[in-house]
């Protein structure tokens, strides 16, 4: 606990304290980075939001049916999506997919003495490798959940146009009502906490592997299982706290 | 007449009284050497017997139990990483795989510490790069990523990268292992190439002897065994060549069996862990505490 507070603390030093002294962050890094953790992930992102976004309103209107008030499909479609199923899913599939890559890259770059070799040459590894992911990652997980939530949104739209005989206009329409801006700007908070809680535990837990081929698979699954532990805490908490203000 | 101007050895690595403990395990026990300018210091020893521990002493990657290690005359064993990033900044460090960044090309690989330590403009960093290549005999190579490169290939990256910025002083760690001979003394010749054209200090650790007497000056072997972690031999090769240590004639030599003892059967090792000669005949090879197996027929 103690090493990845102080991998925090590092972090936080290279983000907003060392560019005033003149020493940047690589913003060519950063891009990179954004590409293998964010747009890669985009059509995993987009199909998984497509079925949540279908599924919800299947099940919603089956039950909704009964009562006669389809109509609000789209309502619950908007909301839960923006509010919490969007967050929460596209963080999992991130985790899955891209919190697993930054351990195993760089646990591997620690067992092949990458890592060493760039403390030797006094490159700082934190602002050489770790910065770049974090950054990435707090721009890509809020951007994959804005996107992610407009894709959940047109697969409600399938169901809502395709079997309930519900017009666009009225979908967009009360979709748009059902939903007040904070929901979305809840949703993208939510998104930003998780993207440093992942990408902190990831890098540090790839910093910290030992043992060869062996501890860097160990180190991604338990790296993974921590994420997953991590973001679903953090976002009961989130939850609770908007809940209270 | 005046006498002619005697030249000082100037001492740019001194390592006094280094003790490095693993737990209860002495790895390095009290060792003390200087390295000059301009040497070429090889560092020998068996398999286990610490030679990395102490490189890694020397780069600062770690911090002794005890004892003093000087790099350009300052004590690094007490600095705080930015401290010792200034020292750093002036060796290059060539690892036993080389340690490339695989995300990265070869170009990249060898441009980095120029990018990082410098603000020279791209034009130059990408001749620079090329001057370096093309030293290792390695240019055209630019745009390739490690793994589509040999073994040797990469440690010659390696050394073009631990060069790039023309360092007072060059650690290599094994940079011959696993290399075919030709190749051994092209990275050999590499290394006395660079000594004499700019003047670099170079501490190389290996167990090639014949490596090690080709471009070393001055040598230091590491014993094993008993003497694990103290210096059995030091000097010039010819020292080396003429020690009267028998463990360091059997190292030169490459003998199986002499004080570091040969163990092929079960009994040699068991001698050597209790110290006393085992019985001819190892209780678990005994017909009767033999297992009968399944398929061996009864007599009875």
């Amino acid at each position: 606990m103690r090493g990845y507070l102080r991998l925090n603390g590092s972090l936080l030093w290279w983000l907003f304290g060392a560019p005033w002294t003149g020493q940047m962050f690589s913003i060519t890094m950063v891009f990179r980075q954004m590409v293998m953790i964010g747009v890669r992930a985009v059509p995993m992102v987009a199909l998984t939001a497509f079925s949540i976004g279908f599924t919800l309103a299947m099940q919603s209107s089956h039950e909704l049916q009964k009562l006669g008030a389809t109509m609000f499909v789209p309502d619950l479609v908007s909301v839960s999506l923006l509010r919490e199923l969007g967050p929460v899913l596209i963080a999992v599939i991130v985790i899955g997919r891209s919190a697993s890559a930054v351990t195993a890259e760089l646990g591997t770059m620690k067992v092949s003495e990458e890592i060493e070799a760039l403390e030797v040459m006094a490159i700082n590894p934190v602002r050489f490798l770790i910065v770049p992911r974090v950054v990435a990652m707090m721009v890509m997980l809020p951007a994959l959940t804005i996107f992610g939530n407009y894709i959940g949104m047109v697969g409600g739209w399938t169901v809502c146009r395709g079997f309930l005989d519900i017009q666009t206009t009225t979908y967009i329409s009360r979709s748009v009502m059902a939903a007040h801006p904070w929901d979305l700007y809840s949703g993208i908070v939510k998104s930003g906490v998780f993207a440093w809680f992942v990408s902190t535990i990831a890098c540090y837990t790839g910093l910290e592997v030992e043992g060869g081929a062996e501890g860097v698979g160990r180190s991604t699954t338990s790296s993974v299982v921590a994420c997953l532990l991590t973001m679903l805490a953090a976002n009961a908490g989130l939850t609770a706290l908007f809940f209270f203000l | 007449m005046n006498p002619l101007p005697t030249q000082h050895p100037q001492p740019i690595i001194e390592v006094e009284g280094l003790v490095r403990k693993f737990g209860k395990r002495t790895v390095l026990n009290g060792i003390s050497f200087t390295v000059n300018k301009g040497d070429t210091f090889v560092i020998m020893g068996g398999s286990g017997c610490g030679k990395s521990t102490l490189l890694r002493h020397l780069i600062g990657s770690m911090k002794p139990t005890s004892g003093s290690v000087k790099v350009f005359g300052q004590e690094t064993t007490g600095l705080d990483s930015d401290e010792m990033d200034d020292i750093r900044k002036r060796f290059g460090m060539l690892f036993q795989s080389g340690a490339l960044m695989q995300s990265m090309t070869i170009g990249e690989n060898v441009a980095l510490p120029i990018r990082e330590h410098t603000k020279l403009a791209p034009d130059v960093i990408d001749l620079m790069v090329k001057m370096k290549l093309e030293i290792v005999g390695l240019s055209g190579f630019e745009n390739h990523y490690p793994a589509e490169i040999s073994g040797g290939m990469k440690k010659r990256v390696g050394l073009a990268r631990a060069i790039a910025l023309d360092p007072e002083l060059l650690f290599s760690d094994e940079p011959t292992s696993g290399l075919d001979p030709i190749m051994t003394a092209v990275v050999d010749e590499l290394t006395v190439e660079q000594t004499r054209k700019l003047g670099m200090t170079v501490v190389v650790v290996t167990h090639d002897m014949t490596s090690a007497f080709r471009i070393g000056t001055r040598m230091i072997m590491l014993g094993a065994g008993k003497r694990q972690g103290t210096i059995i031999a030091s000097g010039t090769p010819d020292e080396i060549r003429a020690h009267p240590d028998p463990e360091v004639q059997q190292f030169i030599l490459g003998k199986a069996d002499g004080p570091v003892p040969l163990k092929l059967s079960e009994s040699d090792y068991i001698n050597s862990l209790l110290g006393t000669p085992a019985p001819r005949e190892m209780p678990w090879n005994k017909a009767e505490n033999r297992r009968p197996t399944r398929w061996r027929r009864s007599t009875t």
